[in-house]
């Protein structure tokens, strides 16, 4: 133990001579969602501006802070004032920032974000504190808390933001207590159904077997969901200590991270973190020195979205078709290789250090009665500030999507939730408290975080049928309900979406849904039908437009809407005839185009063109027109 | 991939069933995609058949089984950016090399694929050529962004 002692004193430091302000540092977001907008290209640009400038300055990767609408992002600390950040930094402008901040002494209050010192530290009127900007205001960062702050790949950074304190509280205190504080606590499972953690726990730990099983579940399938993916790339210690703390209750000495392999960088991190463990003697034989042994091995998945399901991806680590079987029993008792399993969502465990560290009264101040915590999701689709958020459980949804995602561009029609298990609520369901049992009652699911926001230009129908295509694409086969009913509901619903359902199909779709849902062997099954469900309850409309007036009013469904172009306003600028992709457009320059219909595959390109294009006139519209049958 | 490549890989496994699919994706990452002489090799090594390697890669949808392009275009077919529009450029890419998704462009220059998501929503609607990604994709803005790769 007391090398551990050391290893933080060290740390400490290390940590300290980094913020103090002596050498410029420059952090850089270089999450997913930071690299996908060009943070690398960024960070090249830093590092040569640095270089040309003779600058002396530490260049520190990061993870995602949240906002990704802003990304990349760029922080400085230097000069005495506290770490500064800039938005949307292309090469160019970091290159202009480094300029002016570092040699000419000129932190750009215009053009910072905002700033991440104290509440009393007034830099300038135009920046103001990064967690009170009206994105960051209402969230709590817990499960967060390292997220964009520390290098997800430098454990001294851990390490010196009370990293392996849990653990080490953990093991001092006893896998009794540390069971008990888990229930006082009321952590549920963040993995979407809410299980209380403790319990699953105590039934594994009920099972005399020796050889048991801890599996960390990254198989992050839900479409549009990206909260796990940045908790690992950016934070993967957290998570690792929750594994670990985790095992030690159960009494596991074996541990699995089952993660997609499409995430290479979280793989990589985790993989860097795993080896940095060893090191430091937080994995392996004898962890810090108390006699208790683990070790994990980090498992690529192959992309099932079924595999998220507990038996299903036991099979997949065992290296079989990822197909459930039905339970009991339970993987509890026996899950991998026939052993106990217990297998926690990422959020889960990545809580776990906190409040083994902080006990079970500190994590139930925050959230309500029953839900207490904090949830992550990933706000996005049609909202005006999407990211990654965290707030406390029992928070209102109007909360989420109006205070920190700024609302909707055009009219607010509503959001999803809970991905493709999940369903659709309208404008009426904004006050509702973000609580499992509530969204359960409202026909949704809390879900493992994803949350769509809709509006206007957004087609229930469409989006019903995208997501059981979805699921039907993903059904494993295995049970009748949910391989064949799943098929039918998507041809009942491309039916309807080009034009040619019946008034029998509504009601069809009602009696195969509620079917599915209840004859399904697993939850893929089991919940596939909610998209459809929900939009059938709240967007009726949408539905009985479809079929009986064949009418889409948000104009996404192809075969309901025609391509006009307005002879007023088109200039003849031929911009469309150069963009569509099948020559459909014809027409001289400066006289009026026209689309031939037959070759036409309504793709957009046109009206993107004639509406963005300075040359371009504003004269193509998408049309959908009432059909009285 | 020639016999040597095989043994490096397989070098690094225990020959135990749960080896089955890092092993596929070991073989996809050198080769591009899963030949029949890689299963025969992987059915020898294991001592499992190929029919059972075969079931099981073709349940997960990472696996491919066509050689693939010198170029790979992956559309995010993810909800967020389905909410912007994700497929119309999908059907736009697909007229443009008359390949359906999944399959390679006759001049072998291209081929297209679906994901489920990139983790990358706030840049939807998003689309990947190699390893670049572009994000807030216009239909518009297809034919000058493989430009680059021709």
């Amino acid at each position: 133990m007391n090398d551990f002692g050391n290893l933080v004193d060290k740390a400490k430091k290390k940590w300290a001579l980094l913020s103090d302000g002596k050498i410029p540092v420059i952090y850089i977001g270089s999450a997913t969602c930071g690299r996908a907008a060009g943070a690398m290209q960024t960070l090249e640009a830093v590092k040569r501006t640095l270089k040309e400038k003779k600058i002396k300055a530490k260049v520190v990767e990061v993870g995602c802070v949240g906002p990704c609408y802003l990304e990349p992002l760029m922080d400085i600390s230097a000069g005495g004032y506290p770490r500064i950040s800039y938005a949307n930094v292309s090469p160019s402008d970091a290159e202009m920032i480094i300029e002016s901040f570092l040699v000419n002494g000129n932190p750009l209050p215009e053009r910072a974000l905002a700033h991440f010192g104290d509440k009393d530290d007034k830099i300038s009127e135009h920046i103001p504190r990064f967690f009170d900007l009206p994105m960051m205001k209402p969230q709590v960062r817990v499960v967060l808390r390292n997220c964009g702050v520390i290098d997800p790949e430098d454990i001294d950074h851990y390490l010196a933001r009370d990293g392996y304190q849990g653990l080490k509280k953990a093991i001092e205190i006893g896998w009794k207590k540390v069971i008990k504080e888990v229930e006082l606590s009321g952590l549920r499972g963040r993995g979407g159904a809410g299980f209380p953690t403790f319990k699953k726990w105590e039934i594994c730990r009920s099972f005399p077997e020796k050889t048991k099983y801890m599996i960390c579940n990254v198989s992050e399938g839900d479409p549009g969901a990206f909260m796990n993916r940045s908790l690992i790339e950016s934070d993967p210690h957290s998570v690792l200590e929750g594994l670990i703390i985790a095992a030690f209750a159960i009494g596991s000495n074996n541990g699995y991270v089952y993660i997609n392999c499409g995430y290479h960088l979280a793989i990589a991190r985790l993989k860097i973190a795993a080896e940095d463990m060893r090191k430091c003697g937080l994995l392996g034989n004898n962890i810090l020195g108390t006699g208790f042994d683990f070790d994990v091995i980090i498992k690529e998945g192959a992309g099932a979205f079924v595999c998220g399901e507990e038996t299903a991806l036991i099979g997949s680590i065992e290296g079989k078709r990822g197909m459930p079987r039905s339970r009991p029993p339970f993987p509890a008792e026996a899950g991998l290789f026939g052993k106990p399993t217990i297998i926690n969502n990422v959020e889960t465990l990545g809580i776990l250090p906190s409040i083994i560290r902080n006990g079970a009264d500190w994590h139930r101040q925050y959230g309500v009665e029953g839900n207490y915590g904090t949830k992550t999701f990933s706000l996005v689709g049609k909202v005006r500030r999407p990211g990654l958020v965290e707030v406390p459980l029992g928070i209102k949804l109007r909360d989420i999507i109006f205070e920190i995602g700024g609302g909707s561009w055009k009219k607010y029609k509503g959001v999803q939730t809970g991905g493709p298990s999940g369903g659709c609520l309208s404008e009426e369901f904004l006050d509702i408290p973000v609580e499992y049992e509530s969204m359960t009652a409202a026909g949704s699911i809390m879900g493992s975080g994803g949350m769509i926001v809709m509006d206007e230009d957004t087609c229930a129908v469409d989006l019903a049928l995208y997501f059981l295509n979805f699921t039907q694409k993903e059904s494993c086969g295995k049970c009748s309900p949910c391989r064949v009913g799943t098929w039918h509901m998507v041809t009942i619903l491309e039916k309807i979406v080009k034009g040619q359902g019946q008034a029998e199909d509504i009601s069809k779709l009602q009696h195969l849904a509620e079917t599915i849902k209840r004859t399904s062997l697993c939850g893929l099954g089991q919940t596939a039908p909610n998209p459809v469900l929900t939009t059938l309850r709240y967007f009726r409309s949408e539905y009985l437009e479809h079929v009986q007036e064949k009418y889409c009013s948000a104009g996404v469904c192809k075969d309901l809407v025609t391509y006009i172009i307005h002879p007023q306003n088109c200039n003849g600028c031929q911009q469309c005839i150069d963009v569509c992709p099948t020559g459909a457009i014809t027409g001289r320059r400066s006289e009026l185009h026209e689309i031939d219909f037959s070759r036409c595959i309504k793709c957009k390109a046109c009206y993107e063109v004639c509406r963005f294009h300075p040359l371009a006139g504003n004269a193509i519209e998408i049309r959908s027109e009432r059909r009285v049958s | 991939m020639k016999e040597t490549d095989y043994d490096k890989i397989f070098s690094r496994f225990k020959g135990v069933e749960s080896d089955i699919i890092p092993m596929l994706l070991r073989i996809q990452e050198k080769e591009g995609y899963i030949s029949e002489e890689a299963v025969m090799r992987m059915s020898r090594f294991l001592r499992i058949s190929e029919n059972q390697i075969y079931g099981v890669a073709s349940f997960y949808s990472r696996y491919r089984f066509n050689k693939p392009g010198r170029n790979s275009i992956k559309v995010c077919m993810g909800t967020a950016c389905h909410v912007h529009g994700g497929k119309f450029s999908c059907e736009a890419f697909e007229w443009q090399f008359g390949v359906k998704i999944g399959e390679r462009s006759d001049d072998g220059k291209f081929d297209l694929q679906q994901v489920n998501c990139m983790g990358c929503c706030t840049l939807a609607p998003v689309v990947q050529i190699n390893e670049d990604i572009y994000g807030h994709t216009l239909v518009t803005g297809l034919k000058e962004m493989l430009r680059k790769y021709e």
